[in-house]
Formats: structure tokens, sequence, C-alpha cells
């Protein structure tokens, strides 16, 4: 096809041209790029000019309409920009909430005037955006969420505390399910609303986590007021988005604990590399039994669930249906991620057991705390036993 | 590779269904089993496999055979192991055919083959002994000069569709010690052949299976199936082979225990609720559910890799044996104990499937045993 190699060419002279060579490879922080916002954190000076560039023609959200800030690009064009990207080792240019959750929400659910507000600013990085589900007493049966939004007006008046708030304290705005009908039935009267953080009565704070740091906060909201032009969908049918858009984080929590066909026997066998640094080798093995199976049964884990992304996807790409494979995706992918990071603090032995200071290597401790971060991927994003209800019921046909 | 059936597989496995729940339900297994049948399968139906083309799949034209490979092999034995259909596809078509098509003579793949593939005769390969567990290198057996020929003395056990075999493959050790990994042989025995004893073994699936005893048995120099000495490599493909063939029909049979599982949860009611509606027992259906769908992956994986001639090829095949005997072995325990009471009775049918998968689960190495050649194909 002549003209997806046009596309090609096009876009590798303009990458050529304008992804700035300082950045390819680097190392990017914690966080994974640029998140953009009103106080940007920049891996490398040249990640601004990176982003304002692609922004400009529209490759922060490549396949997003042009009119709203997007490049317009068909499937296929977008994967050769992906491809192109990977070859010259260049991060994207924007990643976050705003890309990956709120925008796709609102290009599905928002009204033209919340298309046209929201989602050039966060083509261009302008704003960076945090999720407001989960609170105090409501973790899995999210849906009993108590925060108030009270009509006075044109306003709703938000009171109410949400947590898990990821990165909140470096957000600018914030999507949120409040109660707007106390007397309905409890996932009929659930708004979705866009808050900016910015207005008085709006609080955060951090939470530790046992890994320590955390980019979790608890925000608070006291008599906020928000104009109920900011309800996406219609007033008290938030859930409706808010179970949309947690299909999709679980997919991209499984996208991000999945282990990719691409990335398979690339490295070897790392868990066998480890355990060689630990524990040397016997005559060609890992000396210790017990632990060489368990390492053995970890790769057979990765492997089998990259076989079945990839059937999910290969099925997909064919145009069938999503089959039911894929409903096992986030549960799978975390529980096996938790292995995964215990079996290397196991690996490590007593040398696993840092938290800092001397005696112990920066990656030893990074290990540990990600053993520890770990223990969260079973919970946040819908805990194992609720997918496992989900699966039963949807899936299975398991009566309540 | 694409993990996806194609649409002439599609039209296969809906085929193969289609037969399997007409002409093979359960019952039928369980009328072999009670009347004692000598064959433990039905040569009827192994005839009218052979008229769909079902024995010629993995064999190419020049034998009478459809030239395709085990991704399509696969969903016939699939749809055959959701019945728990005891024809011998695997021991005749997978384990001897296949030993005959990759190392046979060219005598002998048109004496054999030709006949096999239209379901005329039958032909075994024995390759375990008291001894060698999995091992398939562990060779007692032996094969000593006899003039122009040989003279093999020794056991095989377990040997599949062997107390119905017109001729078994054995394997005999040619050179070395019980242990070494060269120095075996693999030779064509025809069952009249003097010196051979086939006794019927009764195992708990009560498929065709016999113990081969071999005083002194006489055979050729043309009865050689491959080259001398290298009969090790030639037994680890064609059980590679067999193995993928092997988990797809372990995929089918768990696929219908646990579906007959999850319909007896909905319609079975104590405490006047259907027992599916309790969490502790929706959990572990999920669980099965997970791995039978992580099984079907691998098998898909590895039986594409294996027709590809990929390099990984072996890895994927004990990928997939270590997740099928795990998965197989979990949900025929799991679903005899949601069965409850009646899932310990004779007269239900979940107790064979059970059954079935605890042999298929030890049927070519455990988990165990794969995790293990795992490790070792990965340099561990």
């Amino acid at each position: 096809m002549p003209s997806i190699e046009t596309f090609r060419s096009e876009i590798s002279a303009w990458l050529d041209e304008n992804a700035p060579q300082t950045i390819a490879g680097i190392q990017l922080g914690e966080s994974g790029g640029n998140w953009g916002g009103r106080h940007p954190r920049w891996d490398h000076p040249d990640m601004k000019p990176w982003l304002e560039r692609a922004a400009a023609r529209g490759l922060t959200a490549p396949s997003w309409p042009r009119e709203y800030g997007g490049g317009g690009l068909d499937p296929e064009e977008a994967k050769v920009f992906t491809q192109e990207l990977a070859r010259r080792r260049l991060p994207l240019p924007l990643t976050g909430f705003g890309l990956a959750m709120i925008g796709p929400t609102l290009l599905r659910f928002g009204s033209e005037a919340q298309k046209r507000e929201h989602l050039p600013k966060i083509c261009r990085g302008e704003i960076r955006w945090c999720q407001g589900y989960s609170e105090p007493d409501s973790g899995s049966d999210l849906a009993s969420l108590q925060t108030k939004a009270e009509r006075d007006g044109e306003f709703f008046v938000v009171t109410g505390t949400k947590v898990w708030t990821s990165y909140a304290d470096q957000s600018d705005w914030i999507f949120a399910l409040v109660r707007s009908d106390p007397n309905a039935k409890k996932q009929e009267g659930i708004t979705f609303l866009l808050i900016d953080m910015a207005s008085p009565g709006v609080s955060v704070s951090p939470i530790p986590l046992i890994s320590g740091a955390s980019p979790f906060c608890e925000t608070r909201f006291d008599h906020v007021r928000v104009p109920i032009a900011n309800a996406v969908h219609h007033i008290h049918a938030g859930w409706t988005v808010a179970k949309a858009l947690l299909g999709h984080e679980r997919n991209m929590i499984a996208d991000v604990f999945g282990v990719s066909e691409r990335k398979k026997g690339s490295r070897g066998s790392p868990l066998a590399g480890l355990a060689r640094g630990y524990l040397g080798s016997d005559a060609g093995l890992l000396p210790d039994a017990a632990l060489r199976e368990q390492i053995a049964q970890c790769e057979l884990d990765e492997r089998a669930f990259g076989l079945t992304v990839q059937r999910s996807r290969d099925a997909a790409k064919a145009g069938h249906q999503p089959g039911p494979e894929s409903s096992l995706f986030k549960v799978y992918a975390t529980e096996l991620n938790k292995r995964r990071t215990e079996l290397m603090v196991k690996i490590a032995g007593p040398a696993g057991l840092g938290w800092e200071g001397p005696g112990f290597d920066e990656e030893e401790i990074t290990r540990t705390r990600g053993w520890l971060r770990a223990r969260g991927n079973s919970i946040e994003g819908g805990t194992s036993e609720v997918q496992l209800n989900i699966i039963a019921k949807r899936v299975l046909g398991l009566p309540d | 590779m694409q993990l996806i059936l194609t649409e002439d597989q599609e039209l296969l496995a809906k085929t193969a269904a289609d037969f399997a729940a007409e002409r093979s339900p359960v019952s039928r297994m369980r009328q072999l089993r009670d009347r004692k049948d000598p064959d433990g399968f039905s040569r009827a139906l192994w005839k009218e496999m052979a008229e769909l083309g079902w024995l010629g799949i993995p064999f190419p034209e020049s034998v009478g055979g459809a030239g395709m490979g085990l991704a399509e092999l696969a969903v016939v034995l699939e749809a055959l192991g959701r019945k728990l259909a005891p024809e011998p596809v695997l021991p005749c078509v997978l384990l001897a055919g296949q030993a005959l098509l990759l190392g046979g003579s060219d005598a002998q793949k048109s004496r054999w083959l030709p006949p096999l593939v239209a379901g005329e005769k039958l032909i075994a390969l024995g390759f375990q002994e008291p001894r060698s567990r999995y091992d398939l290198r562990r060779v007692a057996t032996k094969a000593e000069r006899a003039g122009e020929g040989w003279r093999l003395a020794g056991e095989k056990i377990q040997v599949e569709a062997g107390a119905s075999a017109d001729a078994i493959i054995v394997s005999a050790r040619t050179a070395g010690a019980e242990r070494d990994a060269a120095g075996i042989t693999l030779f064509l025995v025809p069952r009249d052949a003097k010196g051979l004893e086939i006794v019927r073994q009764h195992r708990i699936d009560s498929r065709n299976a016999a113990l081969v005893k071999l005083a002194g048995v006489t055979v050729t120099a043309a009865d050689v199936v491959g080259t001398l000495g290298a009969g090790g490599d030639l037994l680890e493909s064609v059980v590679d082979r067999a193995t993928v063939g092997l988990c797809a029909e372990m995929l089918g049979s768990m696929s219908e225990a646990f579906e007959r599982t999850l319909d007896y949860m909905k319609q079975r009611i104590q405490f006047g609720v259907p027992i599916g509606s309790f969490q502790a027992l929706k959990h572990r259906a999920a669980a099965c559910f997970i791995e039978i769908e992580l099984a079907r992956s691998t098998v898909m994986a590895a039986a594409r890799a294996v027709d590809a001639g990929d390099a990984e090829a072996a890895k994927l095949v004990s990928l997939a044996k270590a997740r099928c005997s795990d998965a197989g072995v979990l949900v025929g325990n799991e679903s005899v104990q949601l069965h409850g009471g009646i899932g310990m009775t004779d007269e239900h049918e979940i107790g064979f499937y059970l059954k079935r998968a605890r042999v298929a689960e030890m049927t070519f190495g455990d988990a165990a045993f794969h995790r293990d050649r795992w490790a070792r194909l990965s340099g561990y």
C-alpha cells in the first residue's frame, strides 16, 4: 500500500527534523515521561520542546480528531507512528490520565462544549488530570460512594473525601463520581463531574504506602462550587460513564503488568539470571531445586498469559468480538506481578530485606519496595476478589 | 503465528464436535468398559474417522493423508476429548505414525502408512519401561546383533493401543548403558513375531494399553526405524508431536467437565438456593475458567510452533503440557468436589473425566517434568 509508506516517510522526515536527539533512549523518571500540567516536571530540558512540537502537529494524541487537537491518524498510521518512535528510541511526547482516561471518555460521552474546552488542553499538555472514584467507606463497593453534590442554581456544591487519587497533588483537574441524588438507587444517583482543583475548598494530602513514597493522595472537597455544565453525560447517569472508564483502566493495568509477546525472549531468562547472581550455578543448573521450579513456574505463567493476550488481540484484529478470555487479564496480570516480585525477593534472600542505607544496593532496595508496592496491584482498579465475582457472573453465568 | 482458528479449522471443529456429540456420547465409553471390550474402542467408529479423513490429517498426500498439521488435528482431538472418545488417534496416528513418517524407510512408509490412514491397520509405539518414568532415553530393553538382524529383549509398559496393534515400534538399546542419552534405536516388530508377548493392561481410564514383553524377538535390519543409535532424538520429536495432540484432547475434556460442573452449580439447590450462588464456589469456578483459558492459548501456540518448525517449539510443547497437566487435574478434582456425593458415584459420568485427566497428566511427563524441561531448554 503506497499511501501508508508515504505516511511513513513523511512522519520519519518530521521526526528527524523535530525530535531532539538528546532525549533518544533517556531513562525516564518513576512516573515515566511528560505528564504536562500547570506545573510540569521534565526528565530532560529537551522534553519540553519535544512536547510542544509534537502537540503542534497533533502527535500527542495521534488518533484523536484534528478538531480537538489530535492527529486524526487512522489505526494503521498510528501504529506506524509508534513504530517510528520506538525505532528512534524516543519517549512519548506526553502521557497521563488525560490522554489515557478522561480524553477517550469525553470523546465518547462529553458534550461538544466539553470536548472543545478540555481536549485541546489535554493534547497540549496544559492540564494534568487525576481520578476521584474511591472513598474511605467505598472501596470494592464503589457505587456506595457518599461525596455529596447538592444543586444550587447552576452549580453543584460538592462535599466529601476521595482516596487513592493518584498524583492529585500535581494535578490541575479531577474527574470525580459524586452523589447527586441521595434518594435514588445507589447506581442511579451518581454524576460524573469535572472539577478544577484550583477551586476554593479543594485540599490534597499524600498517602504513604507500605512501600514508602507513593503517588496516592487523599482529596477533600469542602463546599466546592462546580458548574452543572461540568457534568459528563447526563446528570445522575455517571455510573454508566464510570463503568466504561473502569473497563478501560483494567485493560490499561493489564497492559502495564502483562508480558507482551514483543518483549518475550529478548533478554533470556531474567529471573534465572538474577538467581545465578545470588546462588551461582551447579553444572549449568541452578543449585536450589525448589527455587528453580518456582522460577520455571513463574515463566510459564508469564508466557501463558502473554499468549492469551496475543490470542485476544489476534481475534480482535480478525474482527471477532472480545472473547471471554479478556475478563481474566486484570486479575491474572496483577496476581502474576505479585508472585513475580515476591519471587525476586526470595531469590535475593537476606539481601532482599533492605529498606535503605548501607549493605544493600540500589537495585535490591528498588526490588524489595517493588514487591511491597505490588501488593496493591490486586487491590487498585478493582480487587481480585471483585474480578472473580465479575467472571463468575458475566462470563460463567453463575447466579447472584 | 496467529492464535486464531482459520475458517477451514472452524469448519473442521464444527464437524468434529457434531460427530462426537452424535456418535460418541460418554455412555459409549462406559459400555466398552462394562463389557470388557478387548479393543477398548470401536473399530467401526475408527473406520468412520478414517473415512472423514481425520487419521490422515498429519500425513502427506503420497500416503493418502491430507497434508495438514497439528493445528488441524488438535481441533479434532479437542472435540473427541470432550466426549472421552477412546479411539487410538494418539498412539497410532501421532506416536507410531509420526515415528514412521519422520524416521521410517520408504518401504516401511509405503507398507504401513496407507493402511494406517485408511483405518485398516493399527500400529503402536512402546517407549515406557518399569524404571523409565518420563525419561524417554532411559532404556533397559536391549538389542543385540543376531546375524544380519537383531535380537530384542526387554519389557515395555502401558503401550497404548498395544493390545490391538498389528505392529509395535519399540525403543531398544543398541549401545551404551541404561541411562545414556545416545545409543537408542527404534525397531518395528510385527504382532506375530516369535517371542513377542502382549498382555492387556487395565488402567483407570479403561483405554487400550498393554504390557509388551520381548523375549529374544528377532527382527531384520530392515525393521530398524530411523538411524541406528539416533532413536532418542527421533523419539523426542515424535513424543513432542503426540504431546501437542494429547494437550488438545485434555483441553476438550477439561472444558466439557467444567461446563458440566457449571450446569450442575446452576441447578443444584441447597439451603434454598443454587449452590453456584455461593461466593466460595464462584471463585473456585473462576479459577478453573482462568486456567482453561490459559491452557487453550498454550496449546494453540504449541501446535502452530511445531507445524512451523519454530526453534522454540520444544519449549512451547513443555509449556502446554505443564499447564494442561495441572489444569486438567485441577478441573477434574474440582468437578468431582462441586458435584458433591453424586460426583463420587460410578453412575455419574463426571468421574470418568477425573480418571482420564489423571492418566493424561502422567502421559508424556507430568507438570513438574515439563517445568524441569522448560528450565533446561532455557539454560538454567
